[in-house]
């Protein structure tokens, strides 16, 4: 039913000759699906995407787009459209030009310029502010209004960059579901850029993780927050406890000064591994029931949780729970064995 | 807010320098020699009506000419890298570190009928070749002393003040904007007609404005470029106050109509530009 729609292959940016940003990147998208290039700042997300929307040229690679190489094809050429991180929205033009902008391009006709420029503000529940001023508005209705204008094309590829970082937190929550909403109403692929995890977890069907201009993960949300391929997508999505450990044997590896049973295999026998747990993994119980024993450094009352820091022998960790130990209190640690992740040093 | 009081010094100075003279020129107007109220300087103002016509023509043709080289100046300026961008704007700015009457004394012997450009067209036999094609008998090309020579030396001098509002007001607009259009499927010269030069309007208004109203009162750049023979209301007013004509109160009437019309057309201009923008997108 998906239909692979653009693939990037071997694509590199390296500026002025020295900086890369970009380093052999490989990824392929299906169409209508919700895509996110997730890292932190400087990882090369935002020039992947302007790669895509033409607005800068790799240094090698190509770009396909239905099977076609669109390398030199310029962005006003592409069937691709983008809701910048600022909006950019034109100031000199009410809403309802604003959005209409693309089809007046286009030559289209006057009656069907006012439906869709309708139907598009009423998807974004704008309808009634055609005549309002840009600067009229606030930055969540300007944001929806960058939204409906990238999407009056009919693009099969809408492309946001961080849309939502300049929104408070309470704004930003309504909009992820009202743009996930969106791209399921239009059907068509959304490649969304973010450095915010829970944002990535919460929208997309792909995650593509990066850092330093390499990919580092590709998954679903689910695949990406469980099975962490190396320590640094572990460490960027969710919060881990990163111990170094040796792999025994297999399912069986040692960190913290003993053994715990795991259900990795296939490493070299001694191979020295990252070891992660997830804070949300380690059990709190009276110290001789605990697999490990430590210290209660301090409690933090975290909403939901507390997070509680344990120090033991070799390592401090960090333990999600519903009930607050007291500090100073010595406690028992266990983790069940599919809860322990493996990976090879990076 | 509590400091306030920083603001006296400037206050007083307008006061004393601009507010007060504004006055004068305006009590001025309304009296004759023997201190009686009259409207007579105004009546005698109706002789100089060619100097009014003049002076707004060639003010508006050096307005245009200003902006017909200084939007492409500035454009392009506001495109380019950090680099270029500084060389070529301490190149624009250069001759306003020279003296006004300094540079327009060097278009005049540049212009002169025995000045640089005839002497070198002289010394290239360009003359010999021209009358022995033609079978004219010219020696010179009259450029001096011309309505032409007036506009030139009112570009020169004031086209700076054209380029740079227009250039701040370029520079300032996000290239995010102009991607957002081409995204959304402009071309280049559709995202110049449609999203840059609306968004430049303010600075294209300011320019003119920075432009014309020099431009129309001006009255050395006409004295030496135009020789007397095209008198324009700078040249008029100055005379009413140092020439042979010495009639302060005549020259006052003038600077006020002057002014009042140049106000005019400023608020007609500026309302203009505000239309403009509604009118086209509304």
């Amino acid at each position: 039913m998906s239909k692979e729609l653009i693939r990037l292959t071997d694509v590199s940016m390296v500026f002025d000759g020295e900086t890369t940003v970009l380093d052999h990147i490989n990824l392929y998208f299906n169409d209508a699906e919700f895509l996110t290039l997730l890292g932190p700042s400087g990882c090369g997300k935002t020039t992947t995407l302007r790669i895509i929307g033409g607005f800068q040229k790799p240094t090698s690679g190509d770009v396909f787009f239905d099977g076609v190489r669109i390398n030199d094809l310029p962005p006003y050429k592409r069937q691709i459209n983008t809701v910048f991180q600022k909006y950019a929205l034109f100031t000199h033009m009410n809403i309802y030009e604003n959005v209409a902008f693309g089809l007046r391009i286009s030559k289209t006709p006057e009656d069907e310029i006012r439906r869709r420029v309708d139907e598009a503000l009423s998807m974004v529940n704008l309808s009634g502010y055609e005549q309002r001023s840009v600067n009229s508005l606030s930055g969540g209705q300007q944001q929806r209004v960058a939204i409906a204008r990238a999407i009056i094309n009919r693009p099969k590829v809408l492309l946001l960059d961080e849309p939502l970082g300049a929104l408070d937190l309470k704004l930003r929550k309504g909009m992820q579901t009202e743009l996930k909403r969106i791209q399921q109403q239009v059907g068509i692929t959304f490649v969304y850029v973010t450095h915010d995890q829970e944002e990535a977890l919460t929208m997309s069907d792909t995650i593509v993780v990066m850092n330093e201009g390499r990919i580092q993960q590709i998954g679903t949300p689910i695949g990406i927050y469980n099975e962490p391929k190396n320590a640094f997508v572990a460490n960027f999505i969710g919060e881990s406890n990163i111990v170094d450990g040796v792999m025994e044997r297999d399912f069986a590896v040692s960190f913290a000064n003993r053994v715990f049973q795991c259900v990795d295999k296939g490493f070299a026998t001694k191979e020295p591994v990252d070891v992660v747990i997830r804070p949300e993994d380690l059990v709190i119980s009276p110290p001789e029931w605990g697999q490990l024993t430590g210290k209660v450094e301090s409690v933090v009352f975290k909403g939901i949780f507390y997070e509680v820091m344990v120090a033991s022998e070799t390592f401090t960790w960090k333990v999600q729970t519903t009930r607050a130990p007291e500090v100073g209190q010595i406690v028992g640690l266990s983790v069940d064995a599919d809860n322990i992740q493996v990976m090879h040093k990076s | 807010m509590r400091k306030k009081f920083l603001a006296v010094p400037y206050v007083v100075w307008m006061a004393v320098f601009v507010i007060v003279p504004l006055f004068l020129v305006v009590g001025y107007a309304l009296v004759n020699r023997n201190g009686q109220v009259t409207l007579d300087n105004f009546r005698m103002m109706t002789q100089y009506w060619g100097a009014f016509v003049t002076s707004f023509q060639l003010a508006v043709i050096a307005t245009l000419i200003c902006l017909l080289i200084g939007y492409p100046v500035a454009y392009w300026l506001a495109r380019e890298g950090a680099n270029v961008k500084r060389i070529a704007m301490i190149a624009v700015m250069l001759p306003m570190w020279m003296n006004f009457l300094l540079r327009t004394y060097a278009w005049m012997s540049i212009l002169e009928n025995t000045g640089i450009i005839n002497t070198f067209l002289q010394n290239i036999g360009f003359f010999n070749l021209y009358n022995g094609l033609f079978g004219t008998n010219l020696t010179h090309f009259s450029m001096i002393n011309t309505p032409g020579a007036v506009v030139l030396g009112m570009v020169y001098n004031y086209l700076p003040f054209m380029i740079l509002p227009i250039h701040t007001v370029i520079d300032k607009i996000d290239p995010k904007v102009i991607e957002a259009a081409e995204d959304l499927g402009a071309p280049p010269a559709m995202v110049f007609r449609k999203i840059i030069f609306p968004l430049s309007l303010p600075g294209v208004l300011s320019g003119i404005t920075m432009v014309f109203i020099p431009a129309v009162s001006t009255f050395a750049i006409s004295k030496l470029l135009g020789g007397g023979m095209t008198l324009l209301l700078g040249d008029l007013i100055e005379m009413q106050f140092y020439g042979s004509a010495y009639n302060p109160y005549l020259g006052s009437a003038i600077s006020l109509v002057m002014m009042v019309i140049v106000l005019i057309a400023m608020a007609v201009m500026n309302h203009f530009g505000e239309g403009e923008g509604e009118a086209v997108y509304l």
